[in-house]
């Protein structure tokens, strides 16, 4: 079997949209929403997320023959664990302003569902490549998600992209306003419902 | 005294850890469809947040802070690095020990938490909730009321969450917005009004 087989892409593309681990299988909310204020922010976490998703489950797929099943949840945190506290360490030496704005969800993305439930649901009865294209494919599928959500925070919340200022002065003159709420907590909220709203819509999703 | 209580009343309303910090919302929403099960799992939440906020401070402020290695004879010593594993390891095997521990000498709680003891150890607002406390250099009392506030906080809500998706059973809802969609949507509008509560000071 070839290494990018057309079964191998799948395990790629089919989290991007028909089996997205946020708005279809519902993992990983948690920290999606507190880090969407600003599109810099969400880029580097969503990274950090693909980074450890799919080396831990490559880890875990290695080591999944030797490990008895009453303690594998130990061992998986522990492989998790080890992997965020690499991630946070290069964050801190290289991009210390960001993860001084990341706080304490860089370390939350040990108790982020989808990392464990990925380990749990896919890593422990498949082969190390497989492994890391379905790691690959659910840390681009979170992203995809977590980018949307801050596109539209910062885009309608400060009227900036990158942090540099899209919305023109002039409508500003004209008696535009930034909308408030999108910078806080319930329009992080407001926009996920909406997504997910779009999203099951098009797959043709129906929740209980 | 006076600064404890609203470091309380802040973790529970104005802070809430789930609507104002997004922690815990994958138990949140998988556990809401039912008021008793909601309320079982905010009693485990309080429960495990109260015991392990202040073990982690006294691990941080004794082993992993730096110079907190000082007592040994090693104030140059900084593991604050291996903070994160440390943590998760006391939160799983506290979870573990509280367990075994209301197991036996109280079978009818046990029985009441369930399954629901075992998840804990993976809920980001337990997590969450440690590292925050060392993050904002709270102090043991400190670290105790806010395990406790943020545990009373994330009970709450789940509770009120739980209320409201029984009515939603009757009400005729958009395909798509079925299920998560709509509960975000709720979300949303529990956050709004529990940031009427951030004009309160004490």
């Amino acid at each position: 079997m070839s290494l990018l087989s057309k079964k191998n892409m799948g395990f790629v593309k089919d989290p991007l949209m028909d089996n997205n681990p946020i708005a279809t299988q519902v993992l990983g909310i948690c920290s999606a929403l507190a880090v969407t204020v600003q599109l810099q922010t969400a880029m580097v976490m969503s990274i950090a997320v693909i980074i450890v998703l799919a080396f831990s489950n490559v880890l875990i797929s290695l080591v999944r023959n030797k490990v008895p099943s009453n303690i594998r949840i130990i061992v998986e945190l522990a492989i998790i664990a080890t992997l965020v506290i690499l991630v946070d360490q290069v964050l801190k030496a290289y991009l210390y302003d960001i993860s001084k704005q990341l706080s304490v969800f860089v370390g939350l993305i040990i108790t982020n569902c989808i990392v464990l439930g990925r380990a749990e649901a896919f890593a422990l009865q498949n082969k190390p490549w497989p492994s890391f294209l379905d790691g690959v494919g659910n840390g681009l599928g979170y992203s995809m998600i977590l980018i949307t959500v801050a596109f539209g925070r910062e885009l309608l919340g400060s009227g900036s992209l990158f942090g540099i200022q899209v919305i023109p002065d002039a409508a500003y003159a004209a008696g535009y306003q930034n909308m408030g709420l999108m910078v806080l907590a319930p329009g992080a909220f407001i926009l996920l419902g909406l997504i997910i709203w779009v999203q099951r819509t098009l797959t043709g999703t129906v929740g209980d | 005294m006076e600064n404890l209580i609203s470091l309380f009343v802040e973790s529970v309303f104005v802070n809430n850890i789930l609507l104002a910090y997004f922690l815990g919302m994958c138990s949140f929403l998988a556990v809401s469809k039912r008021v008793d099960t909601a309320i079982g799992l905010g009693a485990a939440v309080i429960f495990v947040e109260v015991i392990t906020v202040p073990v982690n401070w006294a691990l941080n402020h004794y082993l992993l802070a730096p110079g907190a290695l000082a007592w040994a004879g090693l104030p140059d010593v900084d593991l604050s690095f291996l903070g994160f594993i440390s943590y998760i390891a006391v939160i799983a095997a506290l979870v573990q020990l509280v367990e075994m521990i209301v197991d036996r000498y109280s079978p009818a709680l046990y029985t009441a938490l369930g399954i629901f003891l075992p998840l804990i150890a993976v809920n980001c607002a337990i997590l969450g909730a440690s590292l925050f406390m060392v993050e904002r250099e709270y102090t043991f009392v400190e670290s105790t009321v806010f395990g406790l506030g943020s545990g009373i906080g994330f009970a709450m809500a789940i509770t009120a969450m739980a209320a409201i998706r029984e009515k939603l059973r009757y009400s005729h809802i958009p395909d798509g917005l079925r299920g998560l969609g709509i509960t975000m949507l709720i979300t949303g509008l529990m956050a709004m009004a529990f940031m009427s509560f951030s004009g309160i000071s004490l």
